[in-house]
């Protein structure tokens, strides 16, 4: 590892550092509607956003510095079983494909915001709505949290990270001024900000990948040597398990764990926050069926970006905590200004998430929590202040978080907010389907879903940690070790359907559904469909 | 749309299946993971395990294509059976 500060490569990032603050500020100026007070118009732009501007929106908010660091940490930490996150990608669109327009249709006829909000007018339950609310805030700090985490790598990296000598304030100013400087624009731009930054950031991301798959294996001598050298290393014995540290491809006992993976967290994916908030911003209906055609170029880039984690074994990188991996691997191999590039790249895609999931988290509460519980009566404007001030309060608790405690707290925590957030999708997607599902009945397959996916993570022990070493474990009556946010999702099924025929039977009253089956179909232009800004002028074409 | 040959106004239509097929394949592909577990046949030196799946982005990206024209379609037919003045 390079001793002391990469002054070009440092040099690099902050110019773009300072360039996406300006946009950020600037945004608020963007397509600004008349009537900013708003909880729509903070929280969501306005909804008015098109194809091109959601496609940025929701591959800036998905796919975030975190996984550009992790996902090939992964794989050089143990090879095939990181790959998952591919085929999860797959499978999300056609997913999506199916629910999120009903979605959509349904939140602009009734002014919903959240997924919170849907729940409560489907079903006709605060409590239900209440629980949807805590699990997607709880699901979305840690989340804010490892994008910090992402920005700490590359700043360790570049040598401003400070050794372990350095004293605190020093070590983490870097960091406390990033996250200063997010704070403000998120602020006072909304939503608006991290859509105009997503621009920047993921020409940055595009611009570097493409450059890395050409360049460093012409470096390396190719993909073959890449991939030989990458095998000799998995099949070396790991000291502390006794085992191979990884393989090319997995073994024949890892299969079920990899598509269980896959497929629990491409369901669990749009039942985040922020990816709703994301796509709610959208203009219409058929804007998000588009995005569901365009969005897959992210997975491809997410696969390239995945074999960089066999590029940094071949290139002989060695560092203890597999974070580093990546922006390490590119240090070595980049001349510093475009290592520069490289860390800006990381960094700003750690800022538009951030922003994104700290407002998503700020319209739970203010909608679902705040409004619901506290002060029925607020007016938007109250709203929309109360949402600035407690995405401002999510963030400062992500960053203390980061700061106070060790790394793999925050990783822990997101996996098991994965696990959580996984739960509220009987709630969500089967209620855009069928109203058949009693409520009460949701709420106890929740409750089961949520007990038994902690328990079970927290029985996970690996090398390093007792609890919470991994998030897959044997599926009681199966056998194979699977994903344990799929088999919590499976019980949660299993005991809201259950008990629905139970409730239905005793009587149980069902509430009052204010939603009717056309509202599922509306789309823009439609009578009751709320299109608050006349057609965009920046930045989409269609 | 003038050619409706979807007379057929049922919740299950020939082209309703389609593109339920369209959007069940990936599934199907993806979660069979025995069938593409090995490393031969490579492609300029990356494993088959790697370039079979990076293959499937663009091969749901076509099926999702084609379900999304589709259900376009069928949409519009309906829409111009129900009522032609309905624009």
């Amino acid at each position: 590892m390079n001793d002391g500060v990469n002054g070009v490569a440092l040099g690099v990032f902050i110019f773009f550092f300072l360039a996406v603050t300006v946009m950020g500020f600037l945004a608020a100026r963007w397509r600004k509607a008349e009537n900013e007070h708003s909880l729509d118009e903070w929280g969501l732009g306005g909804r008015s956003f098109g194809t091109w501007v959601t496609w940025f929106l929701l591959g800036g908010d998905l796919y975030t510095a975190y996984t550009f660091v992790a996902v090939p940490a992964a794989i050089y930490a143990a090879g095939a079983a990181g790959f998952f996150a591919v085929p999860y990608t797959i499978l999300v669109y056609p997913l999506i494909f199916t629910f999120l327009p009903r979605l959509w249709s349904v939140s602009h006829k009734h002014g919903y915001v959240t997924t919170s909000d849907f729940v409560r007018g489907r079903f006709g339950s605060k409590g239900l709505s209440l629980a949807v609310a805590l699990t997607g805030i709880l699901a979305t700090m840690p989340y804010i949290a490892l994008q910090l985490v992402g920005i700490q790598a590359v700043l360790d990296v570049m040598g401003v990270g400070g050794g372990e000598n350095t004293n605190w304030f020093i070590k983490d100013l870097p960091l406390l001024i990033a996250f200063g400087v997010l704070a403000a624009y998120t602020y006072s731009s909304g939503l608006r900000a991290p859509a105009l930054i997503a621009f920047v950031k993921d020409t940055l991301i595009y611009i570097v990948i493409a450059v890395a798959i050409i360049y460093i294996p012409i470096k390396l001598g190719g993909f073959d040597e890449i991939f030989a050298k990458a095998s000799e290393a998995y099949s070396q014995t790991n000291p502390a398990t006794g085992a191979p540290r990884g393989a090319l491809v997995p073994a024949e006992a890892g299969q079920w764990t990899y598509a269980t993976l896959a497929l629990g967290s491409a369901l669990a994916l749009f039942m985040y926050p922020h990816s709703i908030t994301a796509t709610l911003s959208s203009r219409s209906r058929e804007v998000i069926r588009r995005n569901t055609t365009i969005l897959p170029l992210y997975s491809l880039m997410l696969g390239l970006l995945a074999l960089l984690g066999f590029m940094a074994i071949a290139a002989g990188i060695k560092v203890q905590n597999g974070q580093l991996a990546i922006p390490q691997l590119f240090e070595t191999m980049f001349p510093d200004w475009f290592a520069g590039v490289a860390f800006a790249a990381i960094g700003i895609g750690a800022l538009v998430p951030a922003a994104i999931m700290s407002i998503a988290a700020a319209n739970l509460f203010t909608r679902n929590i705040y409004k619901d519980f506290i002060k029925p009566d607020a007016t938007p404007a109250q709203e929309t202040k109360v949402s600035k001030i407690v995405s401002l309060l999510v963030k400062v608790g992500a960053l203390v978080f980061v700061l106070t405690m060790d790394k793999t707290v925050a990783i822990n925590f997101q996996l098991l907010g994965g696990i959580w957030i996984l739960q509220t999708f009987p709630a969500l997607v089967g209620g855009l389907f069928t109203r058949w599902f009693h409520r009460w009945a949701l709420l106890a397959g929740w409750a089961v879903g949520m007990l038994y996916g902690t328990l079970a993570a927290y029985g996970v022990a690996s090398p390093t940690q007792k609890h919470f070493g991994g998030s897959a474990k044997e599926i009681p009556g199966i056998g194979e070790i699977g994903y344990i946010g799929l088999t919590a999702f499976v019980l949660n099924v299993v005991v809201t359907v259950v008990l629905t025929f139970v409730l239905k039977a005793a009587k149980a009253p069902e509430g009052i559904d204010e939603t009717s089956p056309e509202d599922y179909t509306a789309d823009a232009g439609d009578p009751g469909v709320k299109v608050e800004l006349p057609p965009a002028t920046a930045g989409s074409s269609h | 749309m003038s050619d409706a040959p979807e007379a057929n106004r049922g919740l299950v239509t020939p082209v309703r299946v389609v593109i339920a097929l369209c959007l069940v394949a990936p599934f199907v592909a993806m979660l069979w993971v025995g069938s593409y577990a090995k490393t031969d046949p490579e492609l300029a030196g990356i494993p088959f395990f790697y370039w079979y799946q990076m293959l499937w982005v663009l091969i749901s990206t076509l099926l999702t294509m084609v379900a999304y024209k589709l259900w376009q379609r069928d949409q519009r037919a309906r829409a111009s059976q129900k009522g032609g003045a309905s624009e």
